[in-house]
């Protein structure tokens, strides 16, 4: 049931078109046939990175699974806009529980699943960054220590968008929040798909909602797997970032064009590929667009943050090889 | 077959012939012998199919039942004490969402101090988190009430605790007769969820509700439960016929009628209970004991039929409303506001209900002149000391 038309005509855009292309290596939103998990009508926020994030993935795992997938969300933004009473979004099979145990109600899909013989359903878990790094971070790491058949997804938008903007595990350095209202003084964020990778799990990835096509491309990898697999998206927050809800797209390019936020993949908790920086950007291309980060370029300019920001981004690159050409096979 | 076995046992094997198909497990005394027992049994085949997960909290324990349960599976899982505490936010989600999870409740005292032992403080702060709570006087009832649970919860699509006392029950070695699973198969059919997360039929699960409906939501949740008032005492009939014992029901009356003065007790205490008023009744005194085997939904009707005609009612708790009192005594209160209600709180954090001590207090309440609310036992001299000490 859930595959279905879609509803309006897509021309052949990098973005979600390809029509042009030949059906094989169309994407997956260029599908007639896609399942269009997170349907019309929704409360998502002008510009949301984690809606268009959320339906990319699902639509890619649903045609990975052929259609046959069972999906829980963990309380958060992406829970409340999708399903205000009598309505919903979804047009998966969806589970919402609670705030910091979607991975851990995930497997016990799995786990009875299982247990009635159904290996052709898939199960997906997903949340926001709160909701995966901060308060369901033990439930993910047992579930990926059992190596359960989960999917994991998490969206981060760097902070506790839905209760109204405040700091998270995985809001970056100097970042401003109602929480941290100084700028962000901690660390510089719990990266979570490298936790992930110290659970030696099948497959670990992480993607921007810039970048869609390599977004369903990691998402039809994954389902390629079996056990616990993690993928985390990057998905900028108008709301939160103090961006033009137009702003998006071109946020999270720049923070992968700027070392920020490195896309990879990891196999067994090993890195197999990096998307290469053709032409690496200082950290400020990124972060003056941002309202988050106004204060750094205010009257009293905080180069020090901002040296601090820039010297972890070149970390990144460097521990990652971002601007090593790529090897010619 | 009856048999010498542990409390724990004598229930992961009922459990175990209830073909759940997943079980959740955490470790946490004195519940963990029922599910090492119900490891054995998977990993030996005996019991299949069924996956048993090894999670790393009750938290998760119970979000897995959830996850599990709202698939369509049997879900069972076990804990006790801090471990039901750590799961309450899953426990009234179970319930809130209807998942007919059964979990075994080794009762046990909560810290701090930190304490093993067993009295009903853990399953006591859960009243209002929408489970059905049933308590076992013996290893018997322990057993046969999960069948009874899974029939119970799976019919009216909610929660059941099984609340057993720790050590007194779950470790105790004594004869029971451990269901059949030709017995067990007669009573309980194989679970037929209400709803389901099924990719063929896909549908929303655990929506936000806001104050348009929430209200309703609520109230529809309490009709259920009120519900459970008839089904609780229909399935213990049904497991009468069955298997030729009575175990279950809403309340057990010994001895209440025209009794003068009745005592309300849950859990393993009504044992030492009636044969004390056994004793007391041959010496002259009227008195009878009212066993509560449901505690949530309260059935307020069964108490007041059989606590009328006495004149004067003593509620016996293992736990403690602290800067109040009795739990039970106000519900018990609630169901027959004319009688003269006395709580006497009794053993906290494991300290052994005497004969004894039992004994010198109802010749004190059949006298009038028990306290409204009076620790058994309390050690006056310690408690001096302190309040010398402390100021």
């Amino acid at each position: 049931m859930p595959a279905q038309r879609i509803k309006f005509y897509q021309t052949g855009s990098f973005a979600v078109g390809n029509r042009l292309l030949d059906p094989e290596q169309r994407s997956v939103q260029a599908g007639a046939d896609r399942a269009n998990s997170l349907t019309m009508g929704h409360r998502a926020c002008q510009g949301c990175g984690e809606a268009l994030g959320a339906r990319y993935v699902l639509d890619a795992v649903m045609r990975a699974a052929g259609n046959r997938a069972v999906t829980v969300n963990a309380t958060g933004c992406l829970e409340v806009f999708s399903t205000p009473y009598p309505e919903s979004s979804w047009r998966v099979a969806w589970l919402h529980s609670l705030f910091g145990n979607a991975p851990a109600v995930a497997t016990g899909v799995a786990a009875a699943l299982k247990a009635k013989g159904r290996t052709d359903v898939r199960v997906v878990g997903q949340g926001g960054d709160g909701g995966t790094v901060d308060i369901g971070l033990a439930c993910l790491s047992g579930m990926f220590e059992r190596n359960d058949d989960v999917l994991y997804v998490c969206y981060d938008n760097g902070g506790y968008m839905n209760t109204g903007v405040q700091r998270s595990g995985a809001t970056p350095h100097g970042a401003v929040t109602t929480t941290t209202p100084a700028g962000n003084s901690f660390g510089q964020g719990k990266s979570l798909p490298l936790i992930a990778m110290a659970h030696r799990i099948p497959y670990v990835a992480t993607a921007t909602v810039a970048d869609l096509r390599d977004l369903e491309s990691k998402v039809t990898k994954a389902m390629e797997y079996h056990g616990a697999r993690y993928l985390h998206v990057l998905v900028p927050c108008p709301l939160g970032w103090r961006t033009a809800s137009d702003e998006t797209i071109r946020i999270a390019r720049l923070a992968t064009e700027t070392g920020i936020f490195p896309v990879f993949e990891a196999v067994d908790g090993e890195v197999t590929e990096v998307t290469r920086i053709r032409r690496l950007r200082p950290v400020v291309d990124y972060l003056r667009p941002q309202g988050r980060f106004a204060h750094l370029f205010g009257e009293t300019p905080r180069d020090d943050v901002i040296r601090r920001i820039q010297a972890e981004a070149d970390r990144t690159v460097r521990v990652f090889g971002l601007t090593e050409p790529d090897e010619v096979s | 077959m009856r048999s010498q076995i542990e409390g724990s046992r004598a229930v992961a094997e009922t459990v175990a012939r209830c073909r759940p198909e997943v079980i959740c497990a955490y470790p946490i005394s004195p519940q963990t012998h029922i599910v090492e027992a119900l490891s054995r049994l998977v990993a030996s085949g005996e019991l299949a199919p069924c996956e048993f997960v090894n999670v790393e909290s009750e938290f998760a324990a119970m979000s897995v039942a959830i996850g599990a349960s709202a698939t369509g599976a049997r879900a069972y899982t076990a804990t006790a004490s801090q471990g039901l505490l750590y799961m309450t936010e899953a426990l009234f989600n179970a319930a809130g969402l209807g998942l007919p999870i059964v979990m075994t409740v080794a009762n046990r005292a909560i810290g701090a101090p930190i304490n093993i032992w067993n009295d009903h403080s853990d399953a006591m702060s859960q009243r209002d988190s929408g489970w059905i709570q049933l308590y076992a006087e013996s290893n018997q009832e322990a057993a046969d009430l999960h069948v009874q649970a899974f029939r119970i919860a799976e019919e009216l699509s909610l929660p059941v605790m099984v609340c057993m006392d720790g050590f007194v029950l779950t470790h105790a070695v004594e004869g029971v007769d451990v269901p059949s699973q030709e017995q067990v198969d007669t009573m309980l059919p194989p679970y037929r969820p209400r709803q389901v997360l099924d990719p063929d039929d896909p549908m929303t699960i655990g929506a936000m509700v806001g104050p348009d409906a929430f209200t309703e939501v609520r109230y529809l949740a309490h009709l259920r439960h009120r519900e459970a008032l008839t089904v609780i005492p229909r399935v213990a009939d049904e497991f009468a016929r069955e298997f030729w014992r009575s175990s279950g029901g809403l309340v057990r009356p010994y001895g209440c009628l025209g009794a003068e003065t009745v005592v309300v007790a849950l859990g393993s205490v009504l044992g030492t209970l009636k044969d004390t008023v056994d004793e007391l009744r041959a010496e002259g005194l009227s008195i009878g004991v009212l066993g509560v085997t449901t505690f949530r939904p309260f059935p307020s009707k069964a108490v007041r039929a059989a606590l009328r005609g006495a004149r004067r009612v003593v509620v016996l708790e293992r736990a403690l409303a602290v800067g109040m009192g009795g739990i039970v005594s106000a519900d018990v209160r609630g169901s027959v506001p004319e009688a003269s209600i006395t709580t006497v709180i009794a053993g906290l954090g494991g300290r052994p209900v005497t004969k004894a001590s039992l004994r010198t207090m109802l010749t004190e309440a059949a006298a009038d002149r028990l306290k409204p609310l009076t620790f058994l036992d309390l050690k006056d001299d310690v408690v001096e000391r302190e309040l010398r000490r402390t100021g």
